[in-house]
């Protein structure tokens, strides 16, 4: 097969169960908008059927499916191998991978390996006369920088949720990709608890509505408040970190500095004091809504409707007011 | 919910050596500002602190220290002059020496030649164990322990919530995307620690005048035989940057006992809902 230009190889992720993970539509969209989508899924044994005709209904015009047996065992190598394996196949202009845990160490260790350019936790990614640019957002979105490779490939790691551009489904091209394992050492995975998201809200990332609290919900047992408006909003949760700490948000919900990045169209910060560390995970929201009992908290220097007053009455009459609009 | 927790195993054996890296970085208290010419993080605009996740990866190394006689901790930074500073506060937390890499040539360095640097550190200390932070939190980029992993040819356990330090490995629990993955790998490594874990003892007037005490080591890129610019080597550079405007706040209103009526007034106008 001859190599287009300006091939981007994709490297998806799987869930648990062996699907596209969430992070595949908007890395296939990004890539579509640059180049040419090759789209490349690490599987267990006899788990690779499948894969192709999901990476090409999400825009790749080619999927390489590698199966490997340490892919379970081996922390991040497999992975790696896997990615220098495809890029000598497809000889990407770009590399694109997401910004998760497992992908942005496989992404820094395949650019160390194959001596490429690395742009991380980029937001967005265009095409200039000279080349690919890649959009960063940085200080919590205080500046937006672009970055750009001085030669070769690029290798790219893509912000979880950043990227709203979708392709166009592409004839299923599947391919088996065969890898040679580097033996680099790696860690053992002896064990693993899967995280069970039990409820059906949307994915914190992803969603169009986020409702957060902090830590003067004041106990766990006082969560049914803030989920019940958060489900006549069809919002996700999101919680401050101290709230995390104490105990009454599982850490995956945490917005901020060291939790998670969100841009919704609305973020309702019920309790939240504002801290800057908070602040940069969410003041890229599109609409801020502010509920604290504080005239002086910090939120409200950024909040586009602030109330000054308590939870615990507001939010009560909020969700009461939205259920009869919806009635 | 699982508590935090870090469990030191008591060994007898002498020498486990751990390299530490730390980072000095603009206060996350305060806003942060880039120099608009440069891309640089602007240092002279707000105060500058010892990270905090690489405060808490110290923490890990020092019990450990305390738990396992003949355990070695040195503190690695890769920074400017001022960097200093924050090599202090990790000898008065219970490094026993520290390295500075300071370098003029190391100005704007990105994360793949700031690994190349600490790996460079890590052979010449021979640390049987190397402790990061799983992310910094001026870069945020999560990659400087898996770059040097490779770098090494080391086992790379990282992301960890919790860890166990024994004579020959170490173990932990990984806060994956899924899930939280076991992880046990052999020395020599490199480990990383998340927010989950401790923080460190705050000094005291002791330990910070037995610090001033405790050698730090400056060495150049030419001590380690590193070169900043390998033409060999593509990087990923700055093209442009710029400040958005500062988001400013609309209307703010008491309670008068409609306060949530009014939010979903608000949302309705604005097509919120
Ligand atoms: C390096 C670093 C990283 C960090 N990363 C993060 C991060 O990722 N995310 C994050 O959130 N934090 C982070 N923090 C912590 C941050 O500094 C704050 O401590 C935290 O955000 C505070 O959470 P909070 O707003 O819930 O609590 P508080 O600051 O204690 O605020 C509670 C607020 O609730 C209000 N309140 C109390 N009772 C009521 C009531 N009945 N009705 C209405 N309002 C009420 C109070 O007026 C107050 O404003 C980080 C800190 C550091 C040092
Ligand atoms: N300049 C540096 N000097 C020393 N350690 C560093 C440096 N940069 C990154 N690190 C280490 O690598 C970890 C992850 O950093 P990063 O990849 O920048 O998010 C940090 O928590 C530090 O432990």
């Amino acid at each position: 097969m001859t190599q287009a230009e300006d091939s981007v190889l994709v490297l998806l992720e799987l869930t648990p169960s062996g699907e596209l993970a969430p992070s595949a539509p908007g890395l296939l969209g990004a890539a579509a908008a640059i180049g040419q989508p090759v789209a490349l899924a690490l599987a267990g044994p006899g788990q690779g059927s499948g894969l192709a005709e999901a990476a090409a209904a999400l825009g790749a015009t080619r999927t390489l499916v590698a199966e490997s047996a340490d892919a379970a065992s081996a922390l991040t190598v497999p992975a790696v191998d896997a990615l220098g394996a495809a890029a000598e196949l497809v000889e990407p202009e770009v590399v694109l991978v997401s910004h998760s845990i497992e992908g942005r160490e496989v992404a820094a260790r395949f650019a160390a390996r194959s001596k490429s350019a690395l742009a991380v936790d980029a937001v967005g990614l265009a095409r200039d006369e000279e080349g690919v640019v890649v959009r960063h957002s940085v200080f919590g979105g205080a500046y937006e920088t672009e970055s750009a490779a001085t030669f070769g490939t690029l290798v790219v790691t893509v912000r979880q949720g950043a990227i709203e551009a979708r392709a166009e489904a592409q004839p299923v091209a599947a391919e088996e990709l065969a890898v040679q394992p580097s033996g680099k050492p790696a860690a053992s995975v002896t064990g693993f608890e899967e995280r069970v998201e039990t409820s059906s809200r949307p994915a914190l990332r992803e969603a169009e509505r986020v409702v957060a609290f902090g830590v003067a919900l004041g106990s766990a047992d006082s969560l049914p408040l803030i989920e019940e408006l958060a489900d006549s909003l069809d919002a996700a949760l999101g919680a401050s970190r101290a709230a995390v700490d104490e105990g009454f948000a599982p850490q995956s919900w945490q917005v901020g500095q060291t939790g998670v990045s969100v841009s919704p169209q609305l973020y309702l910060a019920i309790g939240i004091s504002g801290a800057t560390q908070h602040k940069v995970g969410m003041q890229t929201a599109k609409t801020i809504v502010a509920i604290n009992k504080d005239p002086e908290a910090p939120i409200f220097e950024i909040a586009d409707f602030g109330v000054v007053g308590d939870q615990f009455t507001i939010v009560p009459q909020l969700t009461e007011a939205l259920r009869a609009r919806r009635a | 919910m699982p508590g935090r927790w870090s469990r030191v195993s008591s060994l007898s054996e002498a020498g486990l050596k751990i390299a530490v890296l730390v980072k000095q970085v603009p206060d996350t208290y305060e806003d942060r500002h880039l120099d608009l010419e440069t891309g640089l993080a602007d240092r002279g605009a707000s105060e500058s602190v010892l990270d905090e996740i690489g405060g808490r990866a110290l923490e890990v190394a020092v019990s450990q220290a305390e738990a396992a006689d003949g355990t070695e901790v040195v503190a690695v930074t890769v920074g400017p002059e001022s960097a200093t500073t924050a090599l202090r506060e990790a000898l008065a937390i219970g490094a026993d020496s520290a390295v500075h890499v300071v370098d003029p040539e190391l100005s704007g360095a990105d994360v793949q030649l700031t690994a190349e640097v600490l790996a460079a550190v890590v052979e010449r200390l021979g640390a049987d164990l190397v402790l990061a932070g799983n992310q910094s939190t001026d870069g945020l980029g999560g990659v400087v322990p898996a770059i040097l992993a490779e770098l090494l040819e080391r086992p790379a356990a990282t992301n960890l919530d919790a860890i166990e330090i024994g004579a020959d490995g170490v173990s932990g629990r990984r806060a994956s995307d899924h899930g939280a993955i076991s992880l046990t790998a052999p020395l020599p490594a490199v480990a990383s620690i998340t927010d989950r874990l401790p923080d460190p003892r705050f000094p005291n007037f002791k330990s910070t005048s037995a610090a001033k005490k405790k050698p730090i080591e400056n060495l150049s890129l030419a001590d380690l035989g590193v070169a900043a610019e390998d033409p060999s080597m593509p990087r990923s550079i700055l093209v442009s940057v710029a400040a958005r405007p500062p988001r400013n706040g609309g209307v703010k209103i008491n309670d008068e006992g409609d306060g949530g009526t009014r939010i979903a007034e608000f949302l309705e106008q604005n097509r919120l809902v």
